[in-house]
């Protein structure tokens, strides 16, 4: 891999000089629409821009000094494996990444999670553990089907290259592991019926809690980048043609600005499942969906190059 | 020093302060009457998210507290702790008529209050309940002071 190409993917697009707005502006997006959905008006698009930098200019309260390590690196952490994630991301045509990368690709996502879950025990708060049990419960239940079905279309695509796995996967692999990877996406970005990991009110704020100021700030602008690199992740995945490379990048950023509209709209139109309730429902139908995926791709894999 | 005077950061600051107010409501031993009124801010009919104000779970994450009911003893040690807790800048809004005077429960002798003998309040919206435009307009004239306000200073902190 090329590493000017690397950096140019990592700092300007589908990296930070991409992602940061486009973060941005999905949760705007996101609050605007689900707000017209409820019948209100709704915050402007800027709010969680607004947001962000009100936050980064509150002094944290202090705390025992112990503390404080855990409680900036784990959101620095999470910031910089999803930065990370978007220099993987296969959207352009060509020799992008490298044997095996679709392992460090999905490394990388899962960092955030861990780093969240991670974040509400070191926190030392009730509700903050509570959370975090939830989130780590939640995780596992969603990647069984998440991972069943990314192995599926590398297997059917014979490559563990993300660029190979993009182009050579068979539709009727493809079909079901995106509907199941689809069916994951409102679970990894915590939207309402799957909102139990960070159920607001209902835990106070889950891991997040214990988090205030800058620290709290660094964790807004964590989950703004995972909305882009999961929808990302998704939306690159499912497009198997690429032509020009203006021509992918537009109709990335198009696609990926489709998602947001029926992930709020899911959202909006839902209420909040119990923990039991939202695992079953993973295990159940996105178990049955990956299985689909994994058996279309036993018939129909790759030729072993 | 006006705000033309400042540089562009404080400026943005300023402007993220005035268009992003959490809150957190703390009941300190209210009568419900308030808090519902409260609550009623958000709906449809009034939504206040269209000025970015939101309720938040957590008073780590807020910047305006809204304290309804005469402070009852049980309830004293929770409102400093959480107060405590709130991060600088941060702007108190005492919301009906209990915090204001402890209103019927005055001279009772389960009553600390009120609000302002336990920690600084910046606006009261009086009333029994307050309606929700006032409370609306005192949590604006709050957001008014929390703009102004740098991070370090907080009229009237211990």
């Amino acid at each position: 891999m090329n590493s000017f190409r690397a950096f140019l993917a990592l700092l300007v697009f589908p990296g930070v000089l991409y992602a940061l707005p486009m973060g941005w502006l999905m949760l705007g997006l996101e609050r605007k629409l689900k707000a017209r959905f409820q019948g209100r008006i709704g915050p402007p698009l800027s709010q969680p821009f607004y947001d962000f930098v009100k936050l980064l200019a509150k002094r944290p309260v202090n705390r025992v000094a112990s503390d404080i390590p855990l409680l900036v690196g784990l959101p620095l952490l999470a910031i910089g494996s999803t930065i990370g994630v978007f220099a993987l991301l296969p959207v352009f045509r060509g020799e992008s990444g490298f044997a095996g990368d679709i392992i460090l690709l999905v490394g990388l996502m899962e960092l955030a999670p861990l780093c969240f879950i991670l974040a509400g025990y070191a926190s030392r708060s009730i509700y903050g553990e509570v959370g975090a049990t939830r989130e780590a419960v939640v995780s596992i239940a969603s990647n069984v089907p998440f991972l069943a079905a990314l192995i599926a279309m590398a297997a059917s695509a014979g490559s563990m290259h993300s660029a190979q796995i993009v182009s050579s996967t068979p539709w009727m692999v493809r079909v079901p592991a995106m509907l199941t990877i689809l069916f994951c996406l409102p679970v990894k970005l915590r939207l309402n019926p799957f909102s139990v990991a960070n159920a607001e009110q209902e835990v106070l704020a889950g891991p997040l809690t214990e988090f205030d100021g800058s620290r709290l700030a660094l964790w807004e602008l964590a989950h703004s980048l995972e909305w882009v690199a999961l929808i990302g992740f998704t939306v690159a995945f499912a497009i198997p043609v690429r032509a020009e490379w203006y021509i992918d990048a537009a109709v990335f950023v198009l696609l990926s600005l489709v998602l947001v509209p029926l992930l709020t709209l899911l959202a909006a139109s839902t209420a909040r499942l119990k923990l039991a309730q939202a695992t079953g429902m993973m295990w159940k139908w996105g178990g049955a969906l990956a299985a689909i995926a994994l058996v279309a791709a036993f018939f129909l894999r790759g030729g072993g190059h | 020093m006006s705000a033309s005077e400042r540089g562009l950061i404080y400026r943005l600051v300023e402007r993220a302060r005035r268009r992003s107010a959490w809150l957190y409501h703390f009941n300190a031993g209210a009568c419900n009457g308030c808090d519902i009124e409260l609550v009623t801010c958000l709906t449809p009919r009034y939504d206040v998210e269209q000025a970015g104000i939101k309720l938040e779970g957590s008073p780590r994450h807020a910047d305006v507290l809204c304290v309804s009911g005469p402070v009852t003893r049980t309830t004293r040690e929770a409102l400093e702790t959480i107060y405590a807790q709130m991060p600088e800048p941060k702007v108190v809004v005492a919301i009906g008529s209990c915090p204001a005077s402890c209103n019927v429960f005055a001279g009772s002798p389960v009553i600390d209050g009120p609000v302002d003998k336990i920690i600084p309040v910046d606006i009261f919206v009086p009333g029994c309940p307050p309606r929700p435009h006032a409370i609306i307009e005192g949590i604006a004239k709050a957001i008014e002071k929390l703009s102004e306000r740098k991070s370090e200073t907080t009229a009237g902190a211990k």
